[in-house]
């Protein structure tokens, strides 16, 4: 038998990280293990081609929470995170619509094409900045169940009733609207220009299988409003080093707070006992034991893969086999000999330090859904197209670079399945695709890594290749993530718990779910 | 009219909102995008050009150009070594800085001085009674800052000298494209970087060289917002923002000796005598009456200044440099003088003077800050000077 620990966190992606930093500093000696060979799940940076790192899966961070860079001082442990400041959108025309730094700037680029979006927009974002408030207090918050008559649940719901109270009326519609609309319907109660409507609503489908015209994307647009770098909400940035160096600071900082952390240490079963978890045991054979066990991997694996269905109540392994993940995207990452030339911007401008956005209308994005919604993958996808080494050049040997795409749609569940041959196809659409954009872009790929649902599965675990843990929607959010009464972190069996993205208050490098379930377990479980 | 650098006619077309300052009589870029926020992350992450031309110097040659050097300086002249430089503060008769910069020995017998203020004068009074050349470059040299962690990398391509070999707050003569340059491991950042002195004839020859080897690794021209962040993070003081210079101060309680402004390691015990020698020891042996020191404002403190009216917190991306009232218990005990968000460190931070004691690290006071149109207290953390110290820098 190994040494024993108190608490054992499995997975060392960055919700798991969080988990055991806030376990250790709350005195509990922690111990992680991670199956992979790399820290940090789906945030990783890899040099899978010599001499070029890829930000393989997560790309760019902005919802991290601030409470835990300062709790954990991210920044002394390799925090370091770049400012994003661009997205532009070609346009099919050749034209071009973008979104600067500056908000002056940005607001006369729109009056070129819409002087009544331009006007629009200021208002809209007010609005989303009230939404994003109103949101705020809800993301630190332990999920209080409706059904239940706890003193603690009582005192959560009337705490939250009181905060929608204070919204007032004007507020409390938009977030219900938002809650509950297309985000497509959404944007046109505010907007006229398409290429402006369809940016704006690619923040909605992103990691859901559903079209920007399907209800409830509205809220997966405002998740991703909800980000504050230095006090400002839906700031976005990219971490110095890519998003690998976000999990690997997170990891020095668990270090530093006596945190033990191991690598190539794959978690079988967790070992239950009369209904208490007692430890786990590593493929292989090796047990640990400990009191406490955290599962920071998605709810399918927590309760059907790393605990027998039949420690667990009926109810619950129903809720967690119709949970929906329905892996919708993929990603693209190409090693290049130089820069892309966009047509609409030809030579080397400021563009191509922020975002290049593959959304020129709504009919667009829905057309890549109907693809993806009969079983193929989008033959002309959304795109979210970045180039960290514009701004990061150590991502990249000197003049060389590298170009992280986020594809939509890749379904999970691909007519026939993926195999090699679709794989590369699935590429070969979204080079095709980004070269009506930008000629130049194949003769410059160096390397090119295509991942589907099936190979984000396989390389991370994460179910159906899902990249939030399970979809953002309104079904699966808050008191019902991942299943009625069991959003509190807790499971069925004593002294096992989940920390992953599958919980609340879920996906995008945030940490939330890490941090909140750490606090309770530091809270009920002495 | 304000004077333009030797580089300004590569850095106007650069300045895309025409947001030019004022400095030393000189007009120099703020920034060069709206928002300073690209080149402040240069400056951290890669590397920044900074045109720093407006900086005063002067060749001192002669006889006894160490000696007047030395007289007028509070560092020990005699221990500078050929091909080193010192940062030092230099004071008046009562001890109070007059002004700080670089002394840099170039060979033998001869040296360069920088400073923030015009000099000239200062530097013909203390060689009264010596033979010493004093010579005025400021005009004639154009200077630029090549600041961030790849700065090495950059120069290792186009300068003709072993880089490696170049050690913190070393200097060489050398070439870059085949320009004569002297070079320096100095800078205002904290960080890496290295300064680079040429004739104004081959200033944009030399812009040109380094834009052109910089390109691979994200070489970015950056303005005066951006440098003030970095050197803010580094705790480096600015003459006329963290102190006044006693040939300036219109009062005796504005003037400053080295040890209230975090300048007491700069100021040799054991040297021969010197501007300010006696009043200097005095002080030392009774105890500084300021300090001067970090202060980290406490997140959650400010947070809930800003809650209370219903908005998240605001930050500037650009330093601030104006008094503030620092309180502990109540009561005043000193002022900060500049302060900023680090992008870096996510921290509000400031530089402050604060009475004795209350400037040990770890005391806790409170900085006057205005939210919504209120003067508000927010708590803060004395902190040791520098908040940012980066092994690279020395390494």
């Amino acid at each position: 038998m190994s040494e024993r620990y108190d608490a054992i966190v499995i997975g060392g992606g960055h919700n798991g990280l969080v988990a055991a930093a806030y376990l250790a500093r709350g005195g509990r000696k922690t111990l992680v293990l991670e199956r992979r060979h790399v820290l940090g799940g789906a945030s990783v940076t890899e040099e899978i081609f010599p001499g070029f790192k890829y930000t393989v899966f997560s790309y760019v961070v902005s919802l991290l929470r601030p409470e835990i860079i300062r709790d954990l001082d991210l920044p002394a442990h390799g925090l370091q995170i770049l400012p994003l400041e661009s997205t532009v959108t070609p346009m099919d025309n050749g034209d071009y619509l973008a979104g600067w730094a500056d908000p002056d700037e940005t607001r006369r680029e729109l009056c070129r094409h819409s002087p009544r979006d331009a006007d629009a927009a200021v208002v809209f974002g007010r609005l989303m900045h009230h939404m994003a408030m109103a949101v705020k207090p809800i993301l630190g918050m332990l999920p209080p169940d409706p059904t239940s008559l706890s003193p603690g649940d009582l005192a959560g719901l009337l705490k939250l009733g009181g905060h929608f109270r204070s919204l007032g009326a004007e507020r409390f519609h938009a977030l219900h609207k938002l809650m509950t609309m297309s985000s497509a319907d959404y944007l046109d109660e505010w907007f006229e220009f398409g290429p402006l409507k369809a940016t704006k609503s690619a923040s909605g489908i992103i990691g859901t299988f559903l079209g920007p015209r399907s209800p409830g994307t509205a809220y997966v647009l405002l998740h991703h409003y909800m980000g504050e770098l230095d006090g400002a909400f839906r700031a976005w940035g990219f971490q110095k080093g890519g998003t690998g160096a976000i999990s690997e600071s997170i990891a020095s900082a668990a270090r530093a707070q006596g945190v033990t952390i191991r690598t190539n240490a794959a978690v079988e079963r967790v070992l239950v006992r009369n209904g208490q978890a007692t430890g786990v045991v590593l493929e292989g054979g090796e047990e640990i034991p400990a009191r406490t066990v955290v599962s920071g991997l998605d709810p399918r694996l927590t309760f059907t893969r790393l605990v027998e269905p039949k420690e667990l109540p009926e109810s619950l392994v129903d809720a967690v086999r119709r949970f929906k993940f329905r892996g919708s995207s993929g990603k693209v990452n190409l090693a290049l000999s130089g820069l892309p030339n966009f047509t609409c911007l030809p030579g080397e401008g400021p563009h191509l330090r922020g975002a290049i956005s593959i959304s020129p209308s709504i009919e667009y994005l829905e057309r890549a859904y109907d693809d993806a919604k009969y079983g193929e993958f989008s033959r002309h996808p959304y795109m979210d197209v970045v180039i960290p080494s514009m701004i990061d050049p150590g991502m990249a040997p000197p003049g060389k670079h590298v170009m992280s795409i986020f594809v939509q749609y890749a379904p999970h569940n691909l007519n026939g399945g993926w195999n090699d041959e679709k794989r590369e196809a699935f590429g070969d659409a979204v080079v095709d695709t980004l070269a009506r954009y930008a000629p130049n872009i194949k003769s410059l790929i160096l390397h090119r890594q295509v991942l589907t649902p099936d190979d984000i599965e396989r390389i991370t675990g994460l179910t159906e290749g899902n990249i939030f843990q399970g979809e953002l929607a309104l079904q699966q959010l808050f008191f019902l993530r991942p299943a009625p009464q069991w959003a509190k972190y807790r499971t069925p069996i004593r002294g096992y718990w989940q920390c992953g993205a599958g919980t609340h208050p879920g996906g995008g490098i945030m940490g939330a779910s890490g941090r909140l379930a750490a606090n309770e377990i530091l809270r009920t479980a002495p | 009219m304000l004077k333009t650098s030797p580089f300004h006619p590569r850095t106007s077309p650069l300045v895309r909102a025409q947001t030019w300052r004022r400095w030393a009589g000189y007009q120099m870029a703020s920034a060069y995008d709206p928002h300073p926020d690209r080149e402040y992350a240069a400056i951290r992450n890669a590397a920044a050009l900074i045109d720093v031309s407006a900086l005063y110097k002067y060749r001192i040659t002669g006889r006894d150009a160490m000696r007047l050097l030395d007289r007028t300086i509070t560092r020990d002249m005699t221990k500078l070594k050929p091909g080193q430089v010192y940062y030092t503060p230099w004071c008046d008769g009562e001890g109070k800085v007059v002004d700080d910069g670089t002394v840099t020995r170039l060979d033998e017998s001869s040296y360069r001085l920088t400073s923030a203020d015009s000099s000239l004068r200062w530097l013909h009074l203390n060689a009264a009674g010596m033979s010493a050349g004093i010579e005025d470059l400021s005009e004639r040299v154009g200077a630029l800052s090549l600041q961030g962690p790849l700065s090495r990398a950059i120069l290792s391509k186009v300068a003709a000298t072993d880089m490696a070999a170049l050690k913190y707050f070393r200097f060489v003569d050398t070439t870059i494209a085949g320009i004569p340059v002297g070079l320096s491991r100095t800078g205002y950042t904290g960080d890496l970087g290295y300064e680079i002195w040429v004739e104004a004839d081959r200033a944009v020859a030399l812009w040109d060289a380094l834009a052109e080897a910089g390109k691979p690794y994200g070489l970015t021209p950056a303005g005066i917002w951006a440098l003030d962040i970095a050197r803010i993070e580094a705790g480096l003081i600015m003459m006329d923002v963290d102190y006044f210079s006693s040939h300036h101060a219109l009062t005796e309680a504005r003037k400053s000796s080295p040890y209230e402004i975090n300048l007491g390691w700069a100021v040799s015990a054991g040297k021969g005598p010197f501007n300010g020698r006696r009043a200097l020891a005095a002080e030392r042996a009774r105890g500084p009456a300021w300090g001067f020191v970090g202060l980290e404002i406490e997140w959650e403190s400010f947070e809930r200044l800003f809650a209370r009216h219903g908005l998240p917190p605001q930050i500037s991306n650009v330093a601030w440099r104006s008094s503030a009232p620092v309180y502990d218990a109540g009561r005043q005990v000193g002022y900060a003088t500049s302060g900023c968000w680090s992008p870096l460190l996510k921290k509000s931070l400031a530089l402050a003077h604060l009475r004795a004691p209350h400037f040990a690290p770890g005391t806790q006071v409170e900085l006057e800050i205005t939210v919504e149109h209120r003067r508000e207290r927010a708590i803060a953390a004395v902190r040791k000077l520098p908040f940012f110290d980066p092994e690279r820098k020395k390494a």
